[in-house]
């Protein structure tokens, strides 16, 4: 859209220039052309794959679209209304918050904690890194498959209930029994074994890159090894490291989809908004007003949260930052 | 080579006066537990694949089956009910044009914005800044919407092609192409190459370690998909590997052999990945370690 716009102020200057800057207008056409050769393809799709389904679903948000995507009923905002005061869907922002809560400084502490036990190995170190890291490769799917068929499966033969049987405990129902809410601990576990590894290798190039004087410095003032140091050295070195993290886990949070969806097929609990987005847009009613406005107000929300990060990290800016 | 690479390379940490022979064993003992405790999962799932169902299911705990079921194998593909071959399949198509076509794409871009002066490129780069921060996934009513309008639901251009433009990744190209040696560029223009002739004989011949960290990353992120690919592959046909395992979960028998096997023929590839092109992978994760 706004490509188009833009090519179209550019050619007019060009036109206009006198004969006498022929050679150098020559150049800057050429150089002109390049960009859109180069870019051209890229930005063709980004409007059509990007700022018009966003357009069009803006649209949608404000007509009774039910199981067309070419409505002709206009409903002013009864769709953001009706996902507002909608109890699903206003739930399924708290399960958000709360999966947040859980997720993001449990994953920041476990990754942290394992960057800095691989950073003090002297053998084997290029070996434990990997295996922390080899769960980054496994799909939310094939985690969740494994964690509810076997490790957390509610019946006896799942690995938990056999552990936890070993010490004369009765079976746990992880999944299928929202009271109480083991299936948070199932849910947690799943995403910080498959996620852990990520962020421990942001941590780590971060570890390495502390200057080894500050500690020698501190060594010299008599700051004792261990806390004391990573109290007053490596964590206020980390904190650019830190701030990101915790933002790339705020923002992955909002997006779970996979491991709720496949963990908690079928139940009616423990739905985060994209989970529930799914089920009014795509399920039973196939309600793309309502879907619309849905995706609008999380747009809406994650920009918020972008923007936040975008001001505390500058965008492009990342380690170099600090 | 840029600017925005942490070094991944240990270096030689000077101050270690604590390193006693009793923590480090400490140490040890800890980072074992914990490698154990990870590789958990993946022990279950070759024991699971390998096992009949009456030993994963029976009364007593089997740490290892009895007999190695490798039949398994060919029951997982002669089942009728889910079509495991072509999901595979699915994937593999989608995971490689996917791969190829971002890269593609999202370079060509990048060296646009970076490197062509262009008196609107600043704007025009804007247009992409301001993509990064709606995640695709957020956006999947909207994208679902226009891609069954073009008559794409359960083809596998509706999978590949929507996800092709990614903003993020032209981004992380531009950063790289900007810190790209531009001597090098200069000397191939004045030789005479245009910028097109110059980009494909100097400067992707040169930048294959950043093609191959990215695409390492775009390839596992792709092969990985679960929430586009379920909107989109509504008939089985265009069902992928991770759309099939889901199916498993939900279906209403349940062939714990089969299940497990599936799941291990699925993450083969990324061991594959893992074993042969760790490098890559690390690079690509400390390069783009931004993403989510």
């Amino acid at each position: 859209m706004s490509t188009t716009t833009t090519s179209g102020v550019a050619k007019s200057p060009a036109a206009a220039e006198t004969p006498t800057k022929v050679h150098k207008r020559r150049g800057v056409r050429g150089r002109t052309l390049s960009f859109w050769l180069f870019t051209g393809p890229f930005l063709i799709g980004l409007a059509v794959f990007v700022y018009i389904p966003i357009g069009w679903s803006a649209y949608l948000s404000f007509f009774e679209a039910r199981y067309t995507v070419t409505p002709s009923t206009f409903v002013g905002f009864d769709n953001y209304s009706y996902m507002l005061t909608n109890d699903k869907f206003t739930e399924s922002l708290v399960t958000f918050t709360v999966f947040a809560a859980f997720i993001v400084p449990i994953t920041w502490a476990f990754s942290l904690g394992l960057a800095l036990l691989v950073n003090r190995l002297r053998f084997m170190r290029a070996f434990f890194r990997s295996v922390f890291f080899l769960p980054t490769a496994v799909s939310f799917v094939a985690a969740s498959l494994i964690w509810k068929m076997s490790i957390f499966s509610g019946v006896r033969f799942g690995l938990m209930n056999t552990v936890i049987g070993w010490f004369g405990v009765e079976n746990i129902a992880w999944l299928a029994n929202p009271n109480p809410p083991w299936y948070w601990l199932v849910i947690v576990t799943v995403r910080l074994w498959l996620q852990a590894g990520f962020y421990m290798i942001l941590f780590l190039a971060a570890l390495q890159n502390i200057p080894p004087e500050l500690y020698e410095a501190a060594a010299i003032d008599g700051a004792k090894q261990g806390w004391q140091t990573f109290r007053h050295i490596t964590l206020p070195q980390l904190r650019a490291t830190s701030t990101a993290v915790i933002l790339l886990l705020l923002v992955a949070a909002f997006q779970a989809f996979d491991e709720f969806f496949n963990l908690l097929a079928k139940t009616t609990w423990g739905r985060p908004p994209l989970v529930e987005l799914y089920y009014t847009a795509l399920g039973e009613n196939q309600d793309y007003g309502a879907g619309s406005a849905g995706a609008m107000i999380l747009t809406l929300l994650i920009c918020v949260v972008t923007l936040a990060q975008g001001r505390f990290m500058g965008f492009g800016k990342g380690e170099e930052a600090k | 080579m840029t600017t925005t690479t942490p070094p991944v390379v240990g270096k030689p940490r000077s101050v270690r006066r604590r390193g006693g022979v009793m923590s480090s064993a400490g140490l040890y003992f800890a980072a074992g537990i914990g490698a154990a405790l990870f590789l958990v999962p993946f022990y279950l799932i070759v024991r699971n694949a390998l096992s009949t169902d009456a030993e994963i299911t029976g009364e007593n705990w089997k740490w290892f089956p009895t007999d190695i079921q490798w039949g398994n194998l060919t029951e997982l593909f002669d089942d009728p009910t889910v079509p495991f071959a072509q999901s595979l399949w699915n994937s593999t198509v989608v995971g490689v044009l996917h791969t190829v076509g971002t890269l593609l794409v999202c370079s060509l871009a990048g060296y646009g914005l970076a490197r062509i002066p262009y008196k609107h490129a600043n704007k025009i780069f804007y247009v992409v800044l301001v993509t990064l921060m709606v995640p695709t996934a957020v956006t999947f009513v909207p994208s679902f919407v226009l891609v069954s309008s073009l008559g794409w639901v359960s083809s596998l251009q509706g999978l590949i092609v929507p996800g092709l433009f990614s903003g993020f990744t032209c981004f992380l190209f531009r950063q790289y192409f900007l810190g790209f040696p531009k001597e090098l560029e200069e000397a191939a223009r004045v030789d005479g190459l245009s910028y097109w002739g110059a980009y494909w004989r100097i400067v992707v011949p040169n930048s294959l370690n950043f093609f191959a960290a990215i695409a390492t990353i775009t390839f596992i992120s792709g092969w990985n998909a679960f929430l586009w690919p379920l909107v989109i592959g509504q008939d089985q046909e265009a069902w992928t590997v991770q759309v099939a395992l889901s199916s498993y979960m939900t279906n209403q028998t349940v062939n714990f052999h089969l299940i497990f096997m599936a799941t291990a023929i699925s993450i083969l590839p990324l061991v594959f990945v893992f074993l042969f092109l760790q490098r890559w992978l690390v690079q690509g994760i400390a390069q783009t370690g931004i993403k989510g």
